[in-house]
């Protein structure tokens, strides 16, 4: 028993153990997440010289994450996979098949058989539901076959990865399918933002919840008297995060909507655009969906019971069945909940190519495990984060993109990307190795 | 002949349990029974069905036969839901932790502490975790970290901690000193002697023989899913418990 003068502190003020710590330590911030924003910060650096400037724009900034959206939201999903010590192969495929269903709902089964008219209202909500259902209930039926039927979940969605995709063909006869609904296309990105005063609005709440959050976090320690960090720190944190908010939202409202696009937007209004006059695009739909999906699957992850049980699980599946957890139909949560996000995604990224066309979601599967593993989620279980699956969609994004804008070869950005992939883990393996985590 | 010193219902009525894996009888006809404040060594070989047996009661396996009495009522239990239900906690071998949630994560798991809104409360099970272990192990001060930073003798404690704090009459511990050092391991005794005197009922499975003349009330044992005996621990020596251990041999004290 050595350790009893450890973390004996009670606040902020409390001698020894608050000594000890280092100026960054008392921020006890993450260090890996940090480490992961550096190499984030050092890829947009050296892109944005290599091509003159054009990479920190507020034009990219909005392609950029517009482009993430898709992989980042399925792979908030993986985090809970991977930490179950299961793979999800599927999800390219699952998007695929859940595309080619929204996108023949809208424009052939809703019109033509039902008979809605084109620009109905209600087409877009029913596609949307039909690509949320179809991706839940193929996850849920993965997860009922690896979870009772003892299938490992690599084969399952091995199989899964050959059989929806082309499911998804024949239900198209391998067509392209479009046009989409006006509305559904909102979801996508350029032809759904909320503008200048709408984005300032969503920026001021995010800013308002965030300063809350953390001072509702300090209210529960003091409460419970745990010791809680120095009022700088706190203030330090909230002040980046408050940045990094405000940051955002300004960028995105300082990317002008084209004239010719504008124009266009007056006409179909029936009015004439006016000299001089200018818009911005501001947040993306599909951006805020994303951020409403890494606060809800941050919140299942670390505040309620299925989370608890998902990391318990993956920790000691053992030690989770012994405590009363149903390992087996945890299962099936996991990958139903890993369903929808595909769904969702699928949403997102048909209504972004504002078409469905049979390979939408190809190699889906590789970036969506990449990003999890990149963002620190370990395989062999136990441990990931949402944030950091989001971030390393967005390094990936990055990556691809930043080359293709420098003009590096296609076949040279696949063994960039892939290079990058097994150097982050080795990374994380050193870093756990030297912290004297188990991995 | 000696006999059962121990009067009234018994808190625990293992009769007649029988369990097989393919053909195997792991456990054959074996009765036992447990009374408050008591400890009742488990004891054989690596193999004769002790921890079988014990599982039965936790609910971790389903007996193919037998009865099992709680309060000298019938009880039904087909997992370790129900074997909570009754009360009964195990500390198992492995100590089921999950080696990546902390203690108080650990402490709670299954069992969580939910806030009016259905999420989990995290600073009230902190703050619970840091009352129980207060009492069990006032030197734990590792509340942040997951339990596999922790030391052996840390981890049992998280373990033993679970298995108190949710009013255990019943307490299964398999070899709970296995993985300790002597000063864990003295730790361990006087918590048993403790909880003893609150009244539990412990079923205890121990290899080591020393521990078992120190702890338990009275022994059984088995061989090859067989009962061979059972003593008061008092009235053998431990030259007698080994004999029934490896010959089956059984002494003129048991029954």
């Amino acid at each position: 028993m050595t350790d009893h003068r450890a973390d004996q502190g009670t606040g902020p003020d409390s001698g020894l153990p608050a000594m000890r710590k280092s100026l960054l330590g008392q921020l006890e911030l993450d260090m890996r997440l940090m480490g992961m924003v550096g190499a984030f910060i050092a890829i947009a650096l050296a892109f944005n010289f290599f091509t003159e400037g054009r990479f920190i724009t507020p034009r990219n900034t909005f392609n950029l994450t517009v482009q993430t959206v898709s992989v980042a939201i399925m792979a908030t999903g993986m985090v809970f996979v991977i930490v179950t010590r299961h793979i999800d192969l599927s999800v390219g495929a699952v998007l695929a098949i859940a595309s080619a269903m929204g996108a023949m709902m809208q424009a052939r089964w809703l019109p033509q058989v039902i008979g809605l008219d084109y620009g109905n209202p209600m087409i877009a909500p029913l596609a949307i539901l039909t690509c949320l259902t179809v991706g839940t209930l193929i996850g849920a039926f993965n997860g009922w076959l690896i979870g009772y039927q003892g299938i490992p979940a690599f084969i399952v969605t091995l199989g899964g990865l050959l059989i929806w995709r082309y499911v998804g063909w024949y239900v198209t006869d391998g067509q392209t399918i479009a046009p989409l609904d006006k509305t559904y296309l909102v979801l996508g990105g350029a032809e759904g933002t909320l503008g200048v005063t709408l984005s300032w609005i969503v920026g001021a709440l995010a800013v308002a919840a965030s300063v809350y959050a953390l001072y509702n976090a300090r209210k529960a320690k003091k409460s419970h008297g745990f010791p809680t960090k120095p009022l700088w720190a706190e203030f330090t944190v909230g002040g980046l995060i408050v940045a990094v908010i405000i940051g955002y939202v300004a960028t995105l409202n300082a990317y002008d909507i084209p004239t010719g696009k504008l124009r266009r937007m007056f006409e179909a209004r029936g009015e004439v655009l006016p000299d001089g006059y200018t818009e911005a695009y501001g947040l993306p739909v599909s951006v805020i969906v994303l951020i409403v999906v890494a606060i809800a699957m941050t919140m299942l992850a670390k505040k309620t019971r299925l989370g608890k049980y998902i990391f318990a699980t993956g920790g000691n599946p053992d030690a989770a069945e012994l405590s009363g957890i149903n390992t087996k139909l945890l299962t099936v949560k996991i990958f139903a909940l890993m369903g929808f996000l595909c769904g969702l995604s699928a949403v997102i990224a048909s209504a972004r190519l504002a078409s469905h066309a049979n390979d939408i979601g190809t190699l889906d599967e590789l970036r969506v495990i990449a990003a999890a593993v990149i963002g620190g989620t370990a395989l062999s279980g136990g441990i990931g984060t949402i944030h950091g699956a989001i971030l390393g969609a967005l390094i990936m994004q990055s990556l691809q993109s930043g080359m293709a804008m420098v003009g590096v070869d296609a076949p040279l950005q696949n063994i960039v990307v892939g290079s990058v992939l097994v150097f982050a883990v080795w990374i994380d393996i050193q870093y756990r190795k030297k912290l004297g985590i188990k991995v | 002949m000696s006999s059962n010193p121990n009067t009234g219902t018994p808190l625990v009525e293992l009769k007649d349990i029988s369990i097989a894996f393919g053909g195997v009888k792991a456990v054959d006809h074996v009765t036992i029974d447990l009374y408050p404040g008591e400890v009742v060594g488990l004891l054989g070989h690596n193999g004769a069905g002790k921890s079988t047996l014990i599982k039965c009661l936790s609910g971790a396996y389903q007996k193919d036969a037998g009865e099992i009495f709680i309060n000298g009522e019938k009880a039904e239990i087909r997992n370790t839901r129900d074997a909570r239900r009754y009360n009964v906690e195990t500390i198992y071998q492995t100590l089921a932790l999950a080696d990546n949630l902390d203690a108080a994560s650990n402490l709670f798991l299954g069992r969580e502490l939910v806030t009016p809104l259905g999420f989990v409360d995290e600073p009230a099970m902190e703050a619970e975790t840091r009352k129980i272990m207060g009492r069990l192990n006032p030197n734990f001060q590792k509340f942040k970290v997951p339990v596999s930073a922790l030391s052996g003798g840390q981890r049992q404690s998280v373990a033993i901690a679970r298995a108190v704090y949710f009013n255990a009459k019943i307490l299964i511990m398999d070899e709970p000193t296995a993985a300790l050092g002597p000063h864990e391991t003295q730790m361990v005794a006087e918590l048993i002697e403790e909880l003893k005197a609150q009244g539990l009922g412990i079923f205890l499975i121990e290899h080591d023989i020393h521990n078992v003349m120190r702890l338990c009330d009275r022994a059984m044992v088995m061989k090859n899913g067989q009962k061979v005996g059972t003593v008061n621990v008092g009235e053998v020596t431990d030259e007698d418990i080994l004999g029934m251990i490896i010959m089956g041999k059984k002494p003129p004290q048991a029954y």
